[in-house]
C-alpha cells in the first residue's frame, strides 16, 4: 500500500507546494501593466518592422502608454494609426510626415566603372569585407547584392541593372534597408519630396568623373541655382535641406552631370515656361 | 582537479548537443542568428544550473528518503516547469532587463530535453551539491558554444548563393552539425 501511496503523496504535495508558491509568487511579483498598453496595441498594424525606432509593436506601445515616445512614430500605419492611439490616450496628434526610402545612386552597371570582377558571395556585406570595399569603383556607390532586398520585409526594393531601386508604393519607411546597407546609401526622405542629389560619393570631382558618369562632382552650380538656398556643399557632395526645398527643378536643369533627378516632370515644364518669359 | 576535469569533460568531450545529443531541437530551431543563439545559450545556462540544484536537493532530501528514486522523471520535470515559471515571474519584477534580454527564450526551455538530461546526468553520476551546479552551469556552456557556432555557419551559409537547391536550408544545417559533432569527437582522448 506504501508502495503507492508515498509517491502519490509526495509528488502530489511537491506538485501542490510549487502550485502554491508560483500562485503566490504572480501576485508578488505581478508587474502592473497600463491598462492604455493592450488598447494602443490593438490599433498598431502588428508587422514588428521596427520603423517606429522600438523592438516591435507590443514595445511601442508600452513606450506610448508610459509618455516615453509620440504617438505619431508608426510608419506603416500613418494618420490613420495615430489617430486611433490619440482617441486611446485622450489628445489630438498631429499626424507624422509620411516617409518613403530612397537609394542615392544611379552608377548602373554601364554608367559607373568596376575595379576588378567579384566572385564572392552575392551579399554587400560579405563583399565590404573584400580589399576596396566591394568590386565598383566608386567606393560610396551601391554595391547591388541585395542586402537590402532581403532586409525588406515588404518587397519594396528590386536591383534593377546593379542598382538597389524602391518601389515607393510598398516602402512603409521603417528603415530596415537602411541600417542593412553597409554603405549608407539608403535615406529615409519625405514622401512629398521630388528632386534628389542621387549620388553619395564624398571624393573630389575629378576622381568621381573617373569613375562614374552620373556622379556628383561638387561644381556647386545647383548651390546658386537654388533660388531658395535649400543646397549646400557637405564634404564635396551636394545636399538637399528638405524642409527648404520646393522642388522646383532648377538644380537639375543645372547639374552637369544629372546626379541631380526630379520627378516631377510636369511642373519642372511649367517652370522652364517661366524662365523663358 | 576534479572540477577541472569535470569542467572540461562538459564543456567539449561530453559536450550536450554535440556528443550527448540532448537539446538538439531548439540547436537547430534558434540557431538562425548570431544573437538569438546568444539569447538561446545564456537561458539555458541559467536554468541549468538553477535546475541542477534544485533537483539535487528534491532528490537528495525528499525521493531518497521515502525510496522512491524511480519517480524522478516526474519529479524533475514539475522542478523545472515550476522553477522556469517562478523565475520568469521574479526576473519581470526584479530584473526587467535581464528579462528582455532572455525575452521568449525562458519559457521555450521549460521543454527542453538538455535541461532534464543535465539533472538526471547529475544524478546517475551521483554528483554533490557543488559538482552538481557546475556540472549544470559548464554544461549550459558547452551547449551555448555549439550553438554560437552554428549560428556563425549557417549565416555565412545563408548568404552564399552557390549552394544546391537540395541541401539548401535544414538539410545543410543538419549536416554541418554532424561534421562539428565529428570534429567535437577529436576531444575524446582529453579526459
Amino acid at each position: 500500500m506504501t508502495d503507492i501511496l508515498y509517491p502519490v503523496l509526495s509528488l502530489g504535495g511537491l506538485g501542490l507546494l510549487f502550485g502554491l508558491v508560483l500562485g503566490y509568487a504572480s501576485k508578488k511579483f505581478a508587474v502592473p501593466v497600463d491598462p492604455k498598453v493592450p488598447l494602443i496595441r490593438e490599433c498598431l498594424p502588428g508587422a514588428n518592422c521596427g520603423g517606429c525606432g522600438f523592438a516591435g509593436c507590443d514595445a511601442y506601445a508600452e513606450a506610448v502608454a508610459s509618455g516615453a515616445a509620440a504617438p505619431n512614430c508608426c510608419p506603416i500605419g500613418g494618420a490613420p494609426v495615430a489617430t486611433k492611439i490619440g482617441e486611446v490616450l485622450g489628445v489630438t496628434v498631429d499626424s507624422s510626415d509620411p516617409k518613403v526610402a530612397y537609394v542615392k545612386c544611379q552608377g548602373t552597371c554601364e554608367k559607373a566603372k568596376d575595379k576588378y570582377e567579384y566572385y564572392g558571395l552575392k551579399d554587400c556585406q560579405e563583399a565590404m569585407n573584400v580589399p576596396g570595399t566591394g568590386a565598383k569603383a566608386c567606393e560610396f556607390g551601391c554595391l547591388g547584392y541585395g542586402s537590402c532586398v532581403k532586409a525588406c520585409a515588404f518587397n519594396a526594393i528590386d536591383i534593377v541593372d546593379g542598382i538597389a531601386k524602391v518601389n515607393k508604393e510598398n516602402c512603409v519607411a521603417c528603415g530596415a534597408c537602411v541600417k542593412a546597407c553597409p554603405k549608407s546609401i539608403i535615406e529615409l526622405v519625405p514622401e512629398k519630396q521630388k528632386v534628389f542629389v542621387t549620388c553619395n560619393s564624398k571624393a573630389k570631382g575629378l576622381d568621381v568623373k573617373n569613375v562614374c558618369s552620373v556622379g556628383c562632382i561638387a561644381c556647386s552650380l545647383c548651390v546658386k541655382a537654388c533660388p531658395k538656398e535649400a543646397i549646400t556643399m557637405v564634404n564635396n557632395l551636394s545636399v538637399i535641406d528638405y524642409s527648404k526645398c520646393v522642388n522646383c527643378g532648377l538644380c537639375e536643369q543645372k547639374c552637369p552631370t544629372k546626379a541631380i533627378l526630379n520627378f516631377r516632370q510636369p511642373v519642372k515644364a511649367k517652370v522652364q515656361v517661366e524662365e523663358v518669359k | 582537479m576534479k572540477i577541472f576535469t569535470l569542467i572540461i569533460s562538459a564543456l567539449l568531450v561530453q559536450n550536450m548537443v554535440l556528443s550527448r545529443f540532448l537539446g538538439i531541437c531548439a540547436f537547430l530551431g534558434v540557431s538562425k542568428k548570431i544573437e538569438t543563439a546568444k539569447g538561446m545559450g545564456a537561458a539555458v545556462t541559467f536554468v541549468m544550473g538553477l535546475a541542477s540544484l534544485i533537483s539535487y536537493v528534491i532528490f537528495q532530501f525528499v525521493l531518497v528518503p521515502l525510496h522512491i528514486e524511480y519517480m524522478y522523471t516526474i519529479a524533475f520535470i514539475l522542478v523545472i516547469a515550476a522553477l522556469v515559471q517562478f523565475v520568469e515571474m521574479v526576473l519581470k519584477k526584479t530584473m526587467p532587463d535581464l528579462y528582455k534580454a532572455l525575452g521568449i527564450y525562458l519559457p521555450l526551455i521549460t521543454t527542453n530535453c538538455a535541461i532534464l538530461g543535465a539533472v538526471i546526468i547529475n544524478m546517475n553520476e551521483k554528483f554533490n551539491l557543488f559538482e552538481s551546479l557546475v556540472f549544470g552551469i559548464v554544461s549550459g556552456l558547452g551547449w551555448m558554444l555549439a550553438i554560437i557556432i552554428l549560428a556563425g555557419l549557417r549565416e555565412r551559409m545563408e548568404a552564399n548563393d552557390k549552394m544546391p537547391e537540395a541541401v539548401k536550408g535544414l538539410p545543410a544545417s543538419l549536416i554541418v552539425a554532424g561534421l562539428m559533432a565529428i570534429a567535437f569527437l577529436g576531444f575524446s582522448g582529453l579526459v
